[in-house]
């Protein structure tokens, strides 16, 4: 991606401007995570054009935007699939069989927890709890929880995503994109 | 001036200080000297906001005030918590700081490389001298330690991430000293890491202070790297006329020439005066500095056990009574 | 049966909507404020209800609400804790999920209560989903004129938006949170300054969980002293309780405080009993990082009486041999639950979720979880045991903030209730590879605690 091609389309501007709105004026930084997510979303993973882009877009230097990017643990920045497939792996999920499913998905897709299929549509990733511990095992793709996970639901869901790949997190659709 | 004005009592390992309300515990211990003052890894008197982080300067508190004796029931970090008056504090006297003190030492050392013999900051590590003070000699841990790459930042700058012990103290300088920041802290719990994320150089004029405030030897300066045990140099005041910073600094001088520069520093390891990349890097030259003679080192290591001023009896260093 | 203060209207259809929640006496609360009580009323009221923070430290809300510092001219915040992420505990996700109106009302009640006119709701970022459902009833909330200039003509003005994190469980933590919507990595600040005084862009902030600003609406509805009458001793009013593990009805249940854990665990209406048939081995009351319970501590406690779900009850006999209320997320083993694995699982949880600002956690968390490994995967030494202890205890108490005790506890627990079991991985290092230890004995009370 060369700096010229990193631009929000119109609708996503204006919601970035709704997001910087909720804050008063001269506090826009705090909406920094809320445009990363959408910058993420739009250009699939917060490369490093991409962030100097968040940067300039805030009025804020680029390693305000590195240092918050690498911190938290649901922005990309290196490139994944078109569906992340993260399943939770913590505590309750664990007692619940949280592990069989990341085999069986591993085992299935043919890659390891972190890898992406060689196609670019699923990226396997398991993380910690994400609250759905009374429904455990889950997994979480694009903004969707999908819980009592058994063997037979992930073939469905698998199955559906390679019909229909959604983005990673927010319906862009919202936003025109 | 008294009344409006009027001073707290604090008692430290039985020694008592009086100090404005608003002094923190640590800055009332450095008043009474001597062996009273807990280390300290990342506070920097000088850095807005540093402190509380490595947790080397716990203390108890065992009388929270006068109006309020009861103690306080976890250790805190003397650099962060402020006194009260009549609150007495145990450092060295305390069981529970000793231990809690270990424990950290322990942490700190557990991913940091014990290869001191061939580290280029070994004789003025602050970590290597806590780690005698406090710590033990042998190890357990037993897993691989977390190693990464050494990078030039920019000219001047190494960073050996793997020697580095997240004080923050370096990215303090950048906010405060330099006008934009570039580098900081990237990642999180033990990957966390400093750094410019992509490989940029950092060209600030000030910059360099990040090698003097580094208390261990992830940050160091390249024009001197590897040319001499600090030891074996010579550090003398120096001076010379700047249009960037005060121009005063310590020349550390092998043989007659000058092998690096760095900013005077406390007993604390604390520089008050901060100097520019100029000055730093590249008058290296004799001609360039008036020597004003020879440096007192105040702090305990290698370095101060050389007493240069007994050969110049006559010099008192301007900055190191405390 | 049990009183029902917040979920009550959970199961009529549509009331996640303003029209539905308003039909079923929704923004009562607010008008009733508004017209006929003070600000400091409603701060009064909720001292009176003996309300406790529900996110899980338990402190009276009433009281943090009056630490608030007030200077002239300067705006205070009000910030509701939507980050729910300790392992165990999703009630808040299903209470802003069913009815996102309730958190609204109490948003207003108690900005009105403190003075706040730009209010947040910080909400974890996995919770995306629940996010669109606030932002949709916010909206409603404004186009029916509860929040906005001059709300119902009281003159109270209120602005509520709501915030997303980015997937760390540190922001939990107050201080973390208030960086984090700043727009900042999630570390916690050094304290003090508390937040009361100096917190979200160094003006004076109360943060507050979800499910304690949704227990303020039927505080003013009811009176506090209504509330207070609810529930056991210091342990007022309702509780949610998330549910988990190997029991037949897992899900959120609203409890009326000073419930039997037994009748809890056991009767068809709340967790129905074991899954399978199987026994109980152990229970971690309160969310993960709550010291976790031996099956013989859970129904009764080290004395013999009968445990309650009450803050005092669940920590009854400290640490030896309690545990604690923490956040309400209740979760439940069977006997073929393997201790050490269960431990090494939540220290990956700490140890991934360090900030690593302060050294003890940043460095301790990863050292535990590596020895657990080694323990659970059956290459430990029996010197690995006091090893972990010793750890444990050199993070507990020393850190800046609460995550170093919340990764200590749980290490802490596991090895003074089951170390009978850490012993068996080592000196079983094959067998502990295909089977599960199963059961632990009884130990007396003496035997905790020497």
């Amino acid at each position: 991606m060369s700096q010229e091609n990193i631009q929000f389309p119109e609708p996503l501007l204006q919601e970035v401007a709704r997001q910087i709105a909720k804050f008063p004026e001269g506090k826009q930084k705090s909406s920094l995570l809320s445009v990363l997510h959408l910058a993420q979303a739009h250009f699939g993973y917060l490369s490093e054009p991409v962030m100097d882009y968040v940067a300039r877009l805030l009025h804020i230097l680029p390693i305000e935007v590195y240092e918050v990017a690498t911190f938290y643990s649901m922005y990309d920045i290196k490139p994944v699939g078109k569906v992340k497939l993260e399943v939770c792996r913590t505590g309750p999920c664990m007692i619940e069989g949280a592990e069989k499913i990341v085999a069986y998905i591993e085992n299935k897709l043919g890659i390891k927890d972190g890898e992406t299929t060689p196609d670019g549509l699923f990226t396997l990733k398991t993380v910690e709890c994400l609250g759905a511990c009374g429904y455990a095992p889950m997994l979480q793709a694009g903004e969707k929880f999908h819980e009592h996970l058994t063997e037979a639901k992930v073939d469905e869901l698998i199955e559906q995503y390679r019909k229909n790949p959604i983005a990673n997190y927010l319906g862009l659709e919202n936003y025109g994109s | 001036m008294s009344e409006t004005n009027p001073k707290f009592t604090v008692t430290i390992d039985g020694q008592s200080v009086q100090v404005d309300p608003g002094t923190t515990i640590l800055n009332a211990a450095r008043m009474i000297g001597g062996d009273v003052p807990p280390p300290a890894m990342c506070y920097y008197s000088s850095l807005k906001g540093s402190g509380g982080k490595c947790r080397t300067c716990l203390v108890e508190v065992s009388k929270g005030s006068e109006k309020d004796p009861r103690p306080m029931p976890k250790l805190v970090a003397s650099c962060s918590t402020t006194v009260m008056d009549g609150m007495e504090v145990k450092n060295k006297s305390s069981e529970k700081v000793i231990d809690a003190r270990a424990g950290v030492v322990e942490m700190l050392l557990i991913n940091h490389p014990l290869d001191c013999p061939v580290c280029d900051q070994a004789g003025e590590c602050h970590l290597q001298d806590l780690a005698y003070e406090h710590g033990k000699s042998n190890t357990r841990y037993e897993f691989e330690r977390r190693t990464f790459d050494k990078v030039d930042i920019g000219e001047y700058i190494k960073l050996h991430m793997t020697r580095c012990i997240l004080c923050y103290r370096c990215v303090y300088v950048a906010n405060q000293l330099t006008e934009q920041r570039e580098h900081g802290v990237l990642k999180r719990g033990d990957a966390a890491e400093i750094g410019t994320y992509i490989e940029k150089s950092l060209k600030n004029e000030f910059i360099g202070n990040v090698i003097d405030v580094c208390p261990v030897g992830a940050l160091t300066d390249k024009t001197f790297r590897f040319r001499s045990r600090v030891w074996y140099t010579k550090p003398m005041d120096a001076h010379r006329e700047c249009k960037c910073c005060s121009g005063k600094a310590v020349v550390w001088m092998i043989g007659d020439e000058i092998a690096r520069v760095t900013a005077r520093k406390d007993q604390y390891g604390e520089v008050k005066e901060f100097i520019c990349n100029e000055c730093r890097f590249e008058k290296k030259g004799k001609a360039d500095w008036t020597i004003e003679g020879p440096r007192h080192i105040d702090r305990s290591s290698v370095i101060s056990a050389n007493h240069y001023e007994v050969d110049a009896p006559e010099h008192t260093p301007l900055l190191n009574k405390a | 049966m049990d009183r029902k203060l917040l979920l009550e209207h959970i199961g009529v259809e549509g009331i996640h909507t303003h029209d539905v929640y308003r039909k079923n006496g929704g923004y009562k609360a607010v008008e009733k404020a508004l017209k006929s009580m003070s600000p400091d009323d409603v701060v009064e009221e909720v001292k009176k209800s003996g309300l406790r923070g529900r996110g899980g430290a338990g402190f009276p809300t009433g009281m943090k609400w009056s630490f608030i510092a007030k200077p002239e001219g300067v705006p205070r915040h009000l910030l509701c804790n939507a980050d729910e992420s300790e392992p165990g505990t999703f009630k808040d996700r299903y209470l802003m999920e069913k009815i996102p109106h309730l958190l609204i009302e109490g948003m207003i009640l108690s900005s009105y209560a403190l003075g706040c006119n730009q209010s947040y709701i910080y909400i974890r970022g996995e919770y995306m989903f629940v996010l669109q459902i606030l932002e949709k009833a916010i909206a409603e909330a404004y186009a029916n004129g509860w929040l906005g200039k001059n709300i119902k003509g009281s003159g109270f003005d209120l602005d509520l938006a709501v915030s997303t994190g980015a997937g760390a469980y540190i922001c939990g933590e107050e201080t973390a949170l208030i960086e984090s919507l700043e727009g900042k990595r999630g570390n916690p600040r050094i304290k003090p300054p508390f937040p009361a005084v100096k917190g979200l862009w160094d003006r004076p902030t109360v943060v507050n969980n979800v499910e304690t600003i949704a227990a303020v609406v039927p505080i003013v509805n009811d009176g506090g002293g209504a509330y207070a009458q609810i529930g056991l001793g210091r342990s007022t009013g309702t509780k949610l309780i998330s549910a988990s593990g190997n029991v037949n009805n897992p899900g959120v249940y609203e409890i009326t405080l000073g419930l039997s854990v037994e009748e809890f665990i056991y009767s068809d209406q709340y967790l129905g009993g074991i899954k399978n048939g199987k026994k109980l081995k152990a229970c971690v009351p309160g969310g993960s990082s709550v010291p976790i319970l031996p099956h013989y501590l859970v129904c009764k406690t080290a004395t013999g009486e009968d445990r309650l779900m009450t803050y005092e009850s669940l920590s009854e006999g400290g640490f030896a041999t309690g545990s604690m209320l923490g956040s309400g997320g209740f979760i439940v083993y069977d006997e073929d639950q393997c201790i050490v694995r269960n431990t090494w699982n939540f220290t990956r949880f700490y140890h991934h979720e360090s900030c690593g600002q302060c050294s003890p956690c940043r460095e301790g968390t990863g050292w535990m979880e590596k020895v657990l490994h080694r323990l659970e995967y059956g290459h430990g030494k029996m010197e690995d045991i006091d090893l972990l202890w010793d750890i444990q205890r050199k993070i507990e108490g020393n850190t800046i903030c609460p995550l170093g005790d919340a990764a200590a506890w749980p290490v802490a627990a596991a090895i003074r209730h089951f170390r009978e079991e850490f012993e068996w991985h080592v000196k079983e290092p094959k067998l502990c590879m295909t089977k599960n230890y199963g059961l632990v004995t009884e130990k007396t009370f003496e035997t905790v605690n020497g």
